[in-house]
């Protein structure tokens, strides 16, 4: 169970509508990634979920039950917090069982399902501490601990990851994938970083000004993203997105090429340009490419061992199997 | 280099001469009340015996065996202890629901509770003693003493509470809600937990605040329900005499929240600089 329905949500804060009509299905099992950039809406969507706000019209359906009105606690949902909100006061311990207690479920019970919650998360030799003596890291996994000891309809993490530090997100990452594969429970995740959401994602929700730009996997968003927004949002490096006589010459007021389908040559290609700072990644190297008809460097993803000298002169030829067209509205479309 | 040393040795005598002097003329009258409390009452008016007297325990032995000292005390006790209970009961809801969630009338609400503060306590006193003498009926009992101290310090009480709840981390509320727990459960599992040291320093305020109020508990009350202040109100003669016997019985009033201020130093100095570090 864990199906999540909204059906013409809207939020105003006084006279100011952040999140406009919106509809959107969450399957049963669904890991949903909200993604966008930041006062685009999405935390306000993760509180109209979970009920921490009120919808000013439509409705929150959770297994086909229409809850806007019911109170947070009886949603049967769980939250972990971007700023971890454990209970200082408590041990890790009591964090953990703290909806339990407050269930009234039976002490041994507790207990036991204390103890299989923190032996999953590695959290036993810390169980008698209190938050303040934990990393950033082990504070999230106590969070983490006391949303999943309720076994709740839904997951909704809201940016879990940000405090923590670059390679603990990693890490943190493939922990909280490997949970939802593991336990099938629907998760709505909350983050401003698209590498977070093309990795952890069965299905992507992009966002702007609380509208949805686009709803699809991962893949679909990549391999066609609906608008230029859409476009430029997913990836990393991102798309290239060039207007004018550029674009003019393959029939479309804006095209977009991803870094990874524009070939590097010294010899010949479509665009003449100079070399600017080359990232050499190992792996990859990414090359920024001036270009006259392109106001912005383009970023070429090149073959790891390339060496190129900063000034010299290149030509780039898009592959236009890839290549996205959009119109004046910055809306996709094929020829 | 010379001056910055001059400088530091000037401050290093002046600053710390500056405080005895000022701790001096604050303590001094207290000091002088004591003092004088161990006097007769013909010593206590002669230059001669100012400082050298033979002291006496006949005004506290007189305060007790005559002026029926420990029901006045008990009234006093019996009367803060409430009022400042009553306080919190109402108070700490109060406080939290305008922490945790306001509506756009929550600051006009707290500034029109401090208002009441505003109101001279002399311009309500013909309808408080009307309505509580001619028509509840409740003049000079402790609960009209009870009610009265309780709404005197009310504002104070949720302004006080409302700051500490503030500091408060809106999430870990948030948390409890989404972990089951309902509005009563977020207070008491939650806010009263986390809030402890700023209720406790609430409550000692409220405590002594109701302890010292005078002009209501002198005007409400005649016997049954005369705390403290009213026993030195009593004892106050207009001709200026007796001025030992009113020094015990002063030293007496204040004698047991000087004690209790004392042992809570810590928690009254963050009490009454609440909101500085913010």
């Amino acid at each position: 169970m864990g199906s999540i329905k909204l059906k013409n949500v809207t939020k105003s804060f006084g006279d100011t509508e952040v999140i406009p009509p919106l509809n959107l299905d969450i399957e049963e099992g669904e890991f949903v990634v909200f993604v966008g950039p930041s006062g685009c809406g999405k935390s306000t969507l993760l509180r109209l979920i979970a009920g921490l706000e009120n919808t000013t019209s439509g409705e929150v359906i959770i297994d086909g039950e229409d809850v806007t009105e019911v109170t947070p606690s009886k949603r049967g949902l769980a939250m972990v917090f971007q700023t971890y909100a454990l209970y200082p006061h408590m041990t890790v311990r009591k964090n953990i069982a703290f909806p339990l207690r407050m269930s009234g479920m039976d002490p041994a019970e507790i207990d036991k399902r204390v103890a299989a919650a923190s032996t999953s998360l590695n959290l036993n030799d810390y169980l008698d501490r209190k938050p303040g003596q934990l990393s950033g890291g082990q504070r999230q996994r106590v969070a983490i601990g006391r949303a999943i000891v309720r076994d709740p309809l839904a997951f909704l993490f809201d940016e879990p990851l940000s405090n923590l530090d670059a390679a603990l997100r990693v890490g943190m990452r493939l922990e909280i994938s490997e949970m939802h594969k593991q336990m099938g429970t629907t998760m709505i995740y909350v983050t401003h970083d698209q590498v977070e959401a093309m990795t952890m994602a069965d299905k992507i929700v992009v966002l702007q000004s609380g509208r949805i730009e686009q709803v699809g996997s991962p893949l679909e968003l990549y391999n066609s993203p609906c608008n230029t927004f859409v476009a430029g949002f997913i990836g990393s490096p991102k798309m290239n997105l060039l207007s004018g006589k550029a674009a003019e010459k393959y029939n479309a007021h804006t095209i977009g090429v991803r870094p990874e389908h524009l070939s590097i040559s010294d010899v010949k290609g479509d665009w003449e340009g100079v070399v600017g700072v080359s990232e050499h990644l190992g792996s990859d190297t990414f090359v920024h490419v001036h270009f006259d008809g392109s106001s912005e460097p383009l970023t070429v993803r090149a073959d790891g061992d390339l060496e190129l000298e900063y000034g010299a002169k290149v030509y780039l030829t898009p592959d236009l199997k890839k290549l996205h067209r959009f119109d004046e509205n910055g809306r996709a479309f094929k020829l | 280099m010379a001056i910055v040393a001059e400088q530091s040795r000037f401050s290093r005598i002046f600053w710390p001469t500056l405080a005895w002097i000022t701790a001096i003329v604050v303590f001094f009258p207290i000091f002088w009340l004591v003092f004088t409390s161990f006097k007769t009452d013909a010593d206590a008016v002669k230059p001669e015996f100012l400082f050298k007297f033979t002291p006496t325990l006949e005004n506290y032995s007189n305060m007790v065996d005559n002026y029926d000292y420990w029901r006045f005390a008990g009234n006093s006790i019996i009367t803060s202890v409430f009022a400042t209970i009553f306080a919190l009961v109402v108070g700490v809801p109060c406080a939290y629901a305008m922490a945790f969630d306001p509506t756009r009338a929550t600051k006009d609400v707290l500034m029109w509770m401090l208002s009441t503060k505003m109101l001279p306590a002399a311009a309500v006193l013909y309808p408080m003693t009307f309505l509580t003498k001619n028509f509840l009926g409740i003049y000079d009992t402790k609960f009209l003493v009870i009610v009265v101290l309780m709404l005197v310090n009310l504002p104070i009480v949720i302004w006080m509470l409302f700051s500490y709840f503030k500091e408060i981390p809106k999430e870990i509320i948030e948390a409890g809600k989404m972990d089951g727990v309902d509005t009563w459960g977020e207070i008491k599992e939650i806010l009263i937990p986390l809030a402890w040291g700023g209720i406790a320093s609430t409550a000692l305020l409220t405590f002594i605040f109701c302890w010292n109020e005078a002009y209501w508990t002198v005007r409400l009350t005649t016997t049954d329900a005369a705390t403290l202040s009213s026993l030195i109100e009593g004892n106050r003669a207009p001709e200026g005499l007796f001025f030992g016997r009113l020094s015990a019985v002063s030293t007496a009033a204040i004698g047991p929240i000087v004690v209790l201020g004392w042992f809570c130093q810590k928690q009254l100095v963050r009490g009454l600089t609440f909101g500085a570090v913010k």
